[in-house]
């Protein structure tokens, strides 16, 4: 099915199973420890053998000799996978990643060897023998000493352009009444999800099978087989669940690899999960940026000029952090300008991780509006509203489908108890605490792409849907439980949903929060192909019939769905395509963050005490679900905020607090009550669901949010996250 | 994780006599600490004398008005016995500042004592530490000290002692009872317990090799009024920043021990006196010969502000 006008009404306008607070259909096996992630098939694969990961212990060199003989000998031992053996293998097609070093180091941890034994104990124990000899060779971790070296990246698919300008921005920025220029700066960030990186590798003859977490098996299928050069018919890969993933699991990193060289090694299935300690310099993470932001406005606060550069370092080939991306879009402004540069570091990669660009970009940006509205002596979500706009800033003419931005930072403003907020910064306080309340806008794409679907309706009545896409943790089984039994008229205990299968057809995947809208928009497209097999069977006018109470009903005429499916099943494969609509349309999400900080006044421990989202993200499919998402997002949002950050130790080359004790992530104590409220929005231009994603767009601005309320708080600005309380120190 | 052996011991003489029957052997009390080590190789034992086992799980009165607590009596149970809240409630509050409910489950007083640095070089086997490699150089005085000590420390080691309840111990003037393989006892005041590093780093306690701790015992309660202040970016489960255990009596007298600043838990007698004319007076004396690095100078204006918004808050 190709979608290339806007929606008109169709059965999911229903909204009888679709936009109802929906428990998780997989709750009860995941509260019963039933639901199975990677590393625990121990029914599908017996007798597996384990693997363990060396890696590496430099940042950047090569490596001169290994000796594996205390290694070969230690007990259990089968066999040591490293470069010499392994034999060749290419890169990925998204990550840049090598999987195994040798005879380069191209970053600290990067595996040098694979040791399987027949416990996972044996394995690692027998992996601290080996003795591995490096030549190192210097390099560069340092982004500020890198950033004069850094030039435009080249283009590619998640790059947007190394520079954009509309009208004159030097000129006006130059001109302007009122000007902010100033200097921010987001770490490095671990995605830090629960579940670990693992893989279960199981070859039969040239088949290979890996039980993982990934959130792209489309990727996953064509990376492993490229890296390993077999034929990607080969690969079946299998991730029915993910202990979390916030795009530090899109496709295929080392755990896949050397799972698959070890099990081809020794000739059995081989276990393997990264270590946590490996985690935060072998996989992927959010790259450290540089941003200069300039806002030049009139004194009345209109906008006349807006430039947004960044520098983010990488792997040579690795990606750019995309920070300028919503202030592309966001306000108006009749001058822009945009700019991008990559330095080389030798850092292990940069990737995507929850928005990115769009999250590390906010929070530069959205501390600069709150310096600017200063400034200009007005109030901050005044300010913004000013500076709303209706078409893409770029491309006059084209407009947002939908936009609430300024609705999301009225009523939040209300809800919140704005008014209540002083202006004058450290003027309100609490015993021993400074209080204050800070704003940010959130934006964040709406990207939807082809996915697709297979249904069956079998002789009970019952439906099954299969799709490779995965669900993180995210909702995704529910939603497309949803979609399903809306669009065949059942209830949602009538439907089972099959997700996480490479044999699957090929969907969305998850990632980018494209995949809410895409995998239930290809769930649509076979749906509506079984509402025609099940008229066409039982002689309905497809066009005409209902689905409904599990029946096709026109008119007088009814019958159950199982009637159809009496002969034998019914299956039908079908996949959403799209057109130019997004060409056409500005396709985002918006929304508005409020927070309330405390300040110790005397220690400078920051505390949140509210948080308010306002989310416009098109038709909510399970407000639960979405609440869910947008209260974990603001949750990282504090993460960023106040205490994530990956410490580079610039002689080593490497990030330094690599365990969960040292890289510290919001805990419960951190996390006040929390409150989202979802805007009624409908968007016909995305799909026939009229759903866009909003799992991302709940990251977005809530670090700035929390370092505006800070400075509200306290009269102190920190322009480097994460405010932490001795950036304060050191100001006072 | 190297592969080592284990034994079950029922005794306390028994456990420090099968102590010294293996050499490289180590004590598993609740694990928490040791076992998280051990995987990492940082701690690399032969053999484990789990002690879990051996009683010395009371908190019993001493006849001069004090409390013994026994080795083995779990963080969780120290904390909630309701002797140690009303008398002692530094301890209690240190104690529920630190880690989390499982672990304090799992956690033994002595463990917790023993417990070793956090230092993030200290847990990286590919980097210099002269606590863990004695002689391999210190990857943290010119790396990333941000938690790092600023007192007490040496040219060889500028790792913090990372622990809360024993600088709440240390307050409360507590003594650790020992016993040796030849049945000897001992009592250590907590004062000379730990070790500055000087030029062993890895040596952090004076206890004897093969010495296992029976007892902590607290002198009759002082009263006062029992503030523990811990300071961090993150507010629950993790390691101070600073921390700060002061009792505080009416007359403007007090006690101060301040931890996530130097090697041990850091207490200046001698500066006491000084805790009537305000923070900034006591804590220039109590941090006298600081030796910050850049990325933890700040420690020092924190330890005043922290005792400062102590003392305010003893007055109320
Ligand atoms: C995630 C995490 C967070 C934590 N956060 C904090 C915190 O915020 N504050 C804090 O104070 N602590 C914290 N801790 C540390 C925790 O308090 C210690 O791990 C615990 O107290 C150790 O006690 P244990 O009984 O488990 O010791 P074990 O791990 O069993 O032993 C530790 C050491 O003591 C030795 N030992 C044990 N008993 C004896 C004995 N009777 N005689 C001689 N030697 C003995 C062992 O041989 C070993 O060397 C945290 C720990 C973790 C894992
Ligand atoms: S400070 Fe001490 S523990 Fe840390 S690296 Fe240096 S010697 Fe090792």
């Amino acid at each position: 099915m190709k979608f290339d006008k806007p929606a008109g009404q169709n059965p999911i306008d229903q909204l009888k199973v679709v936009g109802k607070p929906t428990d998780r259909v997989e709750g009860p096996l995941k509260t019963t420890g039933t639901a199975k992630y990677a590393y625990e098939y121990n029914e599908e694969v017996k007798n597996p053998a384990y693997g363990y990961i060396l890696g590496a212990a430099i940042a950047r060199g090569t490596i001169t000799r290994i000796d594996q003989t205390a290694a070969n000998a230690a007990p259990g031992v089968l066999s040591i996978v490293t470069a010499a053996n392994a034999g060749p293998l290419q890169t990925g097609k998204f990550y840049v990643s090598r999987f195994l070093a040798g005879p380069q180091v191209d970053h600290y941890h990067q595996a040098v060897a694979i040791v399987v034994a027949e416990t996972f104990e044996q394995a690692r124990s027998a992996a601290a023998l080996l003795k591995v000899e490096y030549k190192k060779q210097s390099g560069s971790y340092d982004l500020e000493a890198s950033k004069d070296s850094a030039g435009p990246p080249s283009p590619g698919p998640y790059t947007p352009p190394a520079e954009t300008r509309t009208g004159d921005f030097e000129g006006a920025f130059e001109t302007a009444q009122v000007k902010l220029d100033q200097s921010y700066s987001t770490p490095d960030q671990a995605h830090a999800m629960m579940e670990p990186h693992a893989t279960i590798a199981k070859w039969d003859g040239d088949k290979l099978t890996c039980w993982c977490t990934i959130q792209q098996l489309n990727w996953g299928v064509r990376d492993l087989a490229f890296i390993l050069g077999i034929p990607k018919e080969n690969v079946r890969l299998i991730s029915a669940y993910i202990g979390g993933g916030f795009g530090g699991k899109g496709t295929v990193l080392s755990d896949l690899v050397a799972a698959s060289l070890a099990s081809r090694a020794v000739g059995r299935p081989v276990k393997l999960t990264l270590q946590r300690p490996l985690m935060f310099n072998n996989t992927i993470h959010r790259p450290k940026t540089i941003q200069r932001i300039r806002i030049g406005a009139k004194s009345d606060g209109t906008i006349t000029a807006i430039g947004h550069e960044s520098w983010s370092g990488n792997l040579p080939g690795g990606m750019t952090e995309s920070t300028i991306a919503s202030t592309r879009l966001l306000y108006a402004g009749a001058n822009r300008l945009t700019k991008l540069r990559l330095a080389v570091l030798h850092l292990v990669e940069g990737s995507a991780m929850r928005a990115p660009g769009e999250a590390s970009g906010m929070m530069a940006l959205e501390i600069a509006m709150d310096e600017m509205a200063e400034k200009l002596q007005m109030d901050p979500v005044g300010f913004r509203i000013k500076n709303d706009t209706q078409e893409d800033p770029e491309k006059p003419g084209r407009m947002f489908s939908t936009r609430k931005l300024v609705e999301c930072l009225q009523t939040g403003a209300d809800k919140f108890g704005w008014e209540k907020r002083n202006a004058k910064p450290g003027a309100i306080k609490e015993g021993d605490w400074l209080i204050g309340m800070g704003v940010a806008s959130a934006m964040r794409g709406a990207p939807i792409v082809k996915s697709a679907a297979r249904v069956r309706l079998d002789n009970s009545g019952k439906i099954t849907v299969e799709t490779d896409m995965t669900d993180l943790g995210t909702g995704t089984y529910t939603i497309i439980a949803q979609t399903a039994a809306e669009m065949m008229g059942v209830g949602i205990d009538q439907v089972k949903v099959k997700l996480g299968d490479s044999s699957f057809p090929e969907s969305s995947g998850s990632g980018g929060q494209l995949g809410a809208a895409s995998s239930t928009s290809g769930v649509y497209a076979a749906c509506m192909k079984l509402r025609e097999a099940v008229a066409n069977k039982l002689d309905f006018d497809a066009e005409k019939a209902q689905f409904s109470d599990g029946r096709i009903i026109l008119g007088d005429k009814s019958a159950a769905l199982s009637e159809a499916a009496k002969d034998g099943e019914l299956v039908v494969e079908d996949e959403m395509t799209y057109g130019e609509l997004s060409k056409q349309f500005a396709q985002d999400t918006f929304g508005a963050h409020f927070v309330e900080v405390g300040v110790n006044a005397f220690t400078f421990e920051i505390r949140v005490r509210r948080m308010l989202a306002v989310c416009h993200a098109g038709r909510i499919l399970n407000p639960k679900a979405a609440r869910s998402q947008v209260i974990g997002a603001m949750t990282m949002g504090v993460g960023a905020a106040l205490m994530e950050e990956m410490v580079v130790d610039k002689r080593v080359g490497f990030f330094v607090n690599h365990d969960l004790a040292g890289y510290e992530v919001p805990v419960h104590a951190d996390i006040p009550h929390q409150e989202v409220i979802l805007l009624e929005d409908i968007d016909p231009t995305m799909s026939p669901m009229k759903a866009k994603g909003i799992g991302e767009l709940g990251i977005v601005g809530v670090a700035a949010a929390v370092a505006n309320a800070v400075y509200n708080a306290t009269g102190i600005r920190v322009r480097d996250y994460p405010v932490t309380l001795d950036k304060l120190l050191r100001a006072v | 994780m190297k592969s080592f052996t284990y034994e079950r011991v029922t005794t306390p003489a028994e456990a420090a006599a099968a102590v010294a029957a293996k050499p490289g052997a180590k004590f598993l009390a609740g694990g928490t600490n040791l076992l998280d080590l051990m995987k990492l190789q940082i701690e690399t034992p032969v053999h484990l004398i789990d002690i879990g086992r051996i009683g010395l799980d009371k908190i019993e009165k001493t006849a001069n008005g004090g409390v013994r607590i026994g080795a083995l009596v779990r963080n969780t149970d120290l904390a909630a016995d309701p002797h140690i809240r009303k008398d002692y409630g530094i301890l209690s509050r240190a104690l529920l500042a630190g880690a989390s409910g499982q672990l304090r489950n799992k956690a033994t007083t002595a463990g917790n004592l023993l417990q070793r640095t956090r230092c993030p070089y200290f847990y990286d086997t590919n980097q210099q530490c002269n606590k863990r490699v004695p002689g391999s150089g210190c990857a943290a005085i010119a790396g990333f000290s941000k938690q790092l000590a600023v007192i007490g420390s040496s040219d060889a080691c500028i790792a913090t002692y990372p622990g809360d309840m024993a600088v709440a111990m240390t307050a409360l003037d507590a003594v650790v009872e020992t016993i040796n393989p030849a049945g000897k006892t001992r009592q250590i005041p907590i004062s000379q317990f730990y070790r500055l590093p000087g030029k062993t780093p890895h040596l952090e306690t004076n206890l004897e090799k093969n010495e296992l701790i029976t007892a902590v015992v607290l002198p009759a309660p002082v009263g006062g009024t029992h503030i523990y202040h811990k300071v961090r970016d993150r507010a629950s489960y993790a390691f101070a920043l600073v921390s700060v255990a002061a009792i505080l009596f009416k007359d403007g007298s007090g006690r101060i021990a301040v931890g996530g600043v130097a090697p041990k838990p850091w207490r200046v007698p001698g500066a006491e006196s000084l805790l009537p004319s305000g923070a900034k007076a006591f804590t220039a004396k109590l941090m006298e010969g600081a030796r910050p690095t850049k990325d933890n100078e700040y420690k020092l204006s924190l330890v005043e502000r922290t005792i400062a918004l102590v003392l305010k808050e003893g007055k109320n």
